[in-house]
């Protein structure tokens, strides 16, 4: 009798929630109860509200028990879980959960569906496929798909991705890098984390797609330092690739070189601005440099380099294996194609939907999130990070459209999406909002340095009901000093949120303290 | 119309500008100032600061001048409403935090910061909170901080990293919490790292030891002429009631650009030093007692008068000034001596006959940046002539092989392309010479040199560097010219040079090298460089001998004579010894029996010729110390009391004008033509017998100057010679 595949994810969420007492538990159940099982450390699915989301492969079906705890495990051994047993923890196939079947899983569609550290389940589901048409139809024909896609940079700016490439393609030099930003410090946004634990060589083979395509040998990976889980996958992940002639000199016989070195960083939120972060990978502190010159043009150490967001990376190997064309059949508008939102906060379904653009954000807090964990009304949704705008609730209709974001004064960014109920303090919000950039701040350039400090000041003189006023006008004014003439958009965003309260809630101001 | 020109307007002005171009080098070319605190003209871009924002047309946001490549039909407002709303809401943001302590700040007056708030900034702030308050740093004896007052335009953290190679101030923390400060808590001592005070646009980096003591209206500035190496590096100095306060540097592209050595910055301590010699001083029976100017003249002319006249000498170092040099010649030429020398530092003088005119580098100082290959021998550059080292480096960084031949190891700032040591210069050179030769035959006077001597691979690719660049030039240094067989080491550098095809010059000591041997303070030839009829002696044959009268003409006879050994007590030994010296120091008390009081370079006029052959003049700056008198005056009236003729001059441009008169074609030639066959150096070329001096000791104003020697490289050196 062949072993019964047991599936408990070992990515950071549902770790943070038990995944690995329930793993144990499972194993010393069968061990105990004499059968055999095989348990895959697999991603996770992104329905991080259900996890430790347990499955067990029977028949050829995945059956999902949701929310499993160390303690319910001898419980649902008893009620026959390697056969897909009824237990109050059950779910049903994990291909009926409606929270999974309506996405439109583009990018993260490996993510729960494999084992990360096997080739071979890598392998099984299309890995490295299009890594080898690519070689097969030569970088042009990639750079051509990647433009037709319309995919845009997915770290925040939505530049157009085959635009980057090309340019890079197109600089004539002796070494050009790509750089995968996975500095993933917005808050609300996991889905990079996701990815590269769901699924790492997908990650690797998207690299490896973008150095054929513009000609650079060498990939690095910025991995932000508070993700310790996927440092150790991915060193994984390399290592399988490496030994098996995926990465390296010669890539399967290819002539292509190709090798990704794993970079960590050290806590800095600006060095997910691409040239702080460029800085920071050639050893330097995390500063954030000016352009021109363009990283595309004189990127790491002076050469040519691809800086891309995890996500729009591991947008490309199906962009090749299906067409640019199918991916800009999706989304709306100049937002083509998939993105991975993430739902955060005060949401009662929170975890990651892979939607095509033009989802409204109504649809996914309330069809996927079920609205707000407190059951409370929704006040405001923060989308993009902590220096995107607070959208009230009157703008839910708004569409998940890159364009139409900037007509309401917001960004969709890394599409991480937090939800405030009812009883949020935005007037405290829009203090954490310059506050966070005192903090984050690199202090090269005079209005981010010290804008923010003397905003966060500024806004304790509004809540204390200080000349609130006067001291509205002035908030105003530091606001429009940061804005325009801040070096990058670290001090030149801060001001969305705040302006976005000074807009929608300013009434909160005057709740949150009383005129003196 | 060239590919390489884009029309743009700026503030409703048609300009033509190149591509690629900084806005704010456009604007700055044609008058539109635009205000800047980060941007410098010889430091890379930061665009931090933010104060040079400008309005370009249909671009939402004010752009960055210093930042925003110029582009065809772009059209640029340097004071539209939108640039002068953007430039003062920085300055407020910058004027949060600043103390606006000028009452009580050295940089007040001389402040960008205060002038542009004058422009840019509010009458009253409109943020009254806590004010940022940064700890000072201790950054050695030169530099004073006061951090709060920074505003974290990283001038003088990119001096370090591109201008010295040493980048010894960077920033830390972040945010708010952002701060310049050395990495660890190190002094800040590469030899021009000062410049970071002039670099500074606020108060927060000022100068030491000045600290506290004038305010910058109150004095007056007067140009004058760094008196310390060959290089002649264009000061100023500020001066307040006839004191020196401090020295600036006076910009000067084809010299020292915008920059000085730190040691032309802060000699100026010595003038007001405790060992200067206030009063003419005069030694009987081992007593020192003050005389008057009138009765010391007239024993220093009764000795000279009554001398024989091949018992005289007359020792000047290489900062005589032209016009010193040309009186003192000309005294020499009336007793009827030729026992007339400058050349202090000089042990082999066996070749004389065959140097050039003048000393000279064979090329300009400038141009010492357009060579694609360079050899330097026999030089600890950075401390023989720091702006010299400066261009090398820039040389280096633009893609020059810069190569070495030194004994020692000294520390350069940049990618070294070879560095030949471990082996005395003659050895060295010799190698290289081989490999130039490669196989084919060598100039005459280094065959016997050559002989047996094998190229090393460093060897030829020295060499090979040398012959394949486009523009080579072999230069030698204050230690080959030390050297004890400096002939051979010459013919050896010259044959490189002339199998590799590269040009042959070199470093010459002190400011005026050049001068003196055109002034004719040479015992072979007489001004003008012509030969003498019969040669005089040199400073170690003076020495050697019995002398009825020797002048010292501002000479450390401890310090400053490497010619021979011995010099003070060699001196002591000697008849009669009247010392010109602005300091009182126990060897010339030793050396000397009659001491005459000079002033310091601040304290006369005259004219250096540096090492590229220019000749600056310049005034006297200074209040004489004491009752000293400019050397040219003392020799002057020395010069009528030995009745030389023709002495009547009145300024010191009467004589420099009477020499340049005189003086006929000056051969520039650097051409160097051996008499015969050198033979082997043997014992003279040990590497411990080079004579090196270090940064701080390099002539008697630096190795008084207090801040200098309280530096770490002043006290590494110490305790080196001290052993």
């Amino acid at each position: 009798m062949t072993a019964t595949k047991v599936y408990v994810p070992r990515e950071t969420s549902a770790v943070s929630v038990g995944a690995d007492e329930v793993a144990v538990a499972i194993a010393r159940e069968a061990k105990q109860s004499g059968t055999s099982i095989e348990l895959i450390r697999n991603g996770s699915w992104g329905a991080t509200w259900l996890e430790p989301l347990v499955e067990v492969e029977v028949d050829g079906a995945r059956i999902a028990y949701g929310n499993v705890s160390e303690e319910d495990v001898p419980a649902m051994f008893a009620a026959g879980l390697l056969e897909g047993g009824e237990h109050k923890r059950r779910l049903g196939p994990i291909m009926e959960v409606g929270y999974l079947i309506r996405q439109d899983r583009w990018t993260c569609w490996r993510c729960g569906l494999i084992d990360p550290l096997s080739l071979q389940d890598f392998r099984l589901h299309q890995g490295f496929n299009a890594l080898e048409k690519a070689f097969a139809e030569g970088p042009d024909a990639v750079l051509d798909s990647v433009t037709e896609s319309g995919l845009r940079g997915r770290g925040g700016a939505g530049f157009p991705t085959g635009i980057k490439w090309r340019t890079v393609a197109e600089t004539d030099a002796d070494q050009k890098y790509i750089a995968c930003n996975a500095d993933e410090g917005d808050s609300g946004t996991f889905s990079d984390r996701m990815l590269m634990e769901g699924d790492p060589l997908g990650l690797i083979e998207s690299m490896a797609i973008a150095g054929y395509a513009v000609g650079a040998s060498k990939g690095y990976i910025y991995l932000r330092s508070e993700y310790p889980l996927t440092y150790a996958i991915l060193t994984r992940a390399l290592e399988t690739a490496r030994d098996s002639g995926w990465l390296g000199d010669n890539i399967q016989g290819s002539g292509f070189d190709f090798d990704i070195e794993l970079h960590l960083g050290a806590g800095s939120y600006v060095c997910g601005e691409e040239t702080a972060m460029l800085e920071s990978l050639e050893g330097k502190k995390g500063i954030v440099r000016y352009k021109p010159p363009l990283p595309a043009h004189e990127g790491l150490f002076g050469k040519p380099t691809v800086v891309n967001n995890v996500i729009t990376l591991a947008s490309v190997p199906n962009i090749v294996n299906l067409g640019g064309e199918r991916y800009a059949g999706m989304g709306v508008n100049r937002s083509k194609g998939t993105l991975a939102f993430q739902l955060a906060g005060n949401i009662k379904r929170g975890g990651l939907v892979e939607k095509s653009f033009g989802v409204t954000l109504r649809e996914l807090i309330d069809d996927w999130g079920g609205g707000t964990a407190s059951g409370r009304p929704v006040k405001a949704v923060q989308v993009g990070g902590p220096l995107g705008a607070y959208i009230p609730a009157a703008q839910l209709d708004t569409p998940l459209d890159y364009e139409a974001f900037v007509d309401i004064g917001a960004m969709i960014g890394h599409g991480g999406i937090v939800v405030f109920d009812d009883t949020a303090d935005m007037a405290q919000q829009a203090r954490f909002a310059m506050e966070f950039c005192a903090i984050e701040s690199c202090g090269k350039c005079t209005p981010c340095r010290i804008g923010s400090t003397r905003g966060v000041e500024v806004i304790d003189r509004m809540i204390a009901g200080e000349k609130r006023e006067e001291n509205y006008d002035l908030l105003v004014e530091l606001c429009d000093t940061m804005e325009d003439a801040s070096l990058c958009a670290m001090g030149g965003m801060t001001p969305y949120p705040v302006r976005s309260v000074l807009k929608h809630f300013a009434e909160d101001f005057a709740s949150s303290g009383g005129d003196r | 119309m060239s590919d390489d020109i884009v029309n743009i307007e700026v503030d409703g002005e048609a300009v033509e500008a190149r591509r690629g171009q900084m806005l704010i080098e456009v604007t700055d070319a044609v008058g539109a100032y635009v205000p800047r605190f980060c941007y410098h003209d010889k430091l890379s871009v930061a665009a931090n600061c933010r104060m040079c924002l400008v309005e370009v047309e249909k671009v939402p946001k004010p752009m960055p001048a210093c930042a925003t490549p110029v582009g065809e039909g772009m059209k640029v407002f340097t004071k539209s409403p939108k640039a002068i709303a953007a430039q003062k809401a920085t300055m407020e943001f910058l004027l949060i935090n600043h103390p606006l302590d000028c009452p009580i700040c050295d940089q007040g007056g001389e402040c960008e910061l205060q002038d542009l708030a004058i422009g840019y900034g509010r009458d009253v702030s409109r943020y009254n909170d806590g004010k940022r308050v940064v700890k000072d740093k201790d950054i050695g004896p030169l530099v004073s901080t006061d951090m709060t007052r920074c505003i974290h335009c990283t001038r003088c953290v990119r001096f370090g990293e591109e201008i010295t190679g040493k980048p010894q101030l960077g920033t830390t923390d972040r945010g708010e919490n952002m701060k310049i400060g050395t990495y660890v808590e190190q002094s800040v001592d590469h030899e021009l790292s000062a410049n970071i005070i002039d670099l500074c646009p606020v108060g927060a980096l000022n100068n030491k030891p000045y600290r506290y003591s004038a305010r910058a209206w109150e004095m007056a500035q007067h140009a004058t002429v760094s008196p310390h190496d060959c290089v002649g590096s264009n000061l100023y100095a500020h001066v307040l009631r006839g004191t020196v306060k401090r020295i600036v540097p006076r910009a000067n592209e084809s010299i020292n650009e915008s920059w000085i050595a730190d040691r032309d910055r802060y000699s100026y301590e010595a003038i007001y030093s405790g060992d200067r010699l206030m009063r003419p001083r005069v030694k009987e029976n081992g007593a020192w007692r003050d005389v008057d100017w009138e009765g010391a003249l007239a024993q220093a002319a009764d000795v000279l008068k009554s001398a024989d006249q091949d018992k005289v000498a007359l020792i000047a170092t290489p900062a005589v000034t032209v016009e010193e040099g040309h009186l003192l010649s000309q005294i020499a030429d009336h007793l009827g001596t030729a026992n007339i020398d400058h050349r202090v530092g000089r042990r082999d003088v066996s070749d004389q006959d065959n140097d050039p005119m003048y000393p000279s580098l064979g090329c300009s100082i400038a141009e010492i940046e357009q060579h694609d290959a360079i050899l330097v021998a026999g030089s600890n550059v950075r401390a023989e002539a720091p702006i010299i080292a400066h261009r090398l480096r820039k040389a280096a960084v633009a893609g020059a092989a810069i190569s070495f031949a030194n004994s020692s190891v000294y520390e350069y700032l940049f990618d070294v392309a070879n560095y030949l040591s471990g082996a005395g210069l003659v050895e060295l050179l010799a190698g290289v010479a081989v490999a130039a030769a490669d196989g084919n035959s060598l100039p005459d006077s280094v065959t016997e040199l050559c002989d047996g001597v094998t190229a090393s691979g460093a060897h030829k690719d020295v060499a090979r560097s040398l012959a394949e660049a486009d523009r080579a030039i072999v230069l030698l240094g204050n230690i080959a010219g030390r050297h004890a067989s400096y002939t051979a080491v010459r013919a050896l550098a010259a044959a490189i040079a002339e199998l590799t095809g590269a040009s042959f010059g070199g470093l010459s000591e002190g400011p005026n090298s050049a001068g003196a041997c055109l002034a004719g303070v040479l015992p072979h030839r007489a001004q003008g460089g012509e030969n003498r009829v019969t040669a005089g002696l040199d400073v170690a044959s003076m020495l050697a001998q019995a002398m009825d009268a020797v002048v010292l003409v501002n000479v450390e006879p401890d310090a400053d004579i490497h010619a021979a050994t011995d010099a003070v007590a060699r001196l002591a030994e000697q008849a009669f010894v009247v010392a010109l010296t602005p300091f009182v120091s126990d060897a010339l008390l030793e050396a000397a029996d009659l001491l005459l009081p000079t002033g310091t370079f601040a304290e006369t006029s005259g004219t250096y010729v540096n090492v590229e052959g220019t000749w600056q003049s310049f005034s006297g700056v200074a209040s004489a110390v004491g009752e000293a008198r400019p050397t040219w005056k003392v020799l002057r009236v020395l010069g009528n009391l030995v009745d030389a003729p023709g002495f009547d001059y009145v300024t010191s441009v009467d004589v420099r004008d009477e020499f340049v008169a005189r003086l006929g074609e000056i051969s520039t030639s650097n051409a160097y033509e051996a008499s015969g066959r050198i033979a082997k150096v043997n014992g003279a070329d040990a590497p411990a017998n080079d004579i090196d001096i270090p940064l701080y000791s390099v002539d008697a104003l630096v190795r008084r100057a207090t801040a200098l020697q309280l530096t770490d490289e002043a006290q590494r050196a110490r305790a080196v010679s001290d052993g």
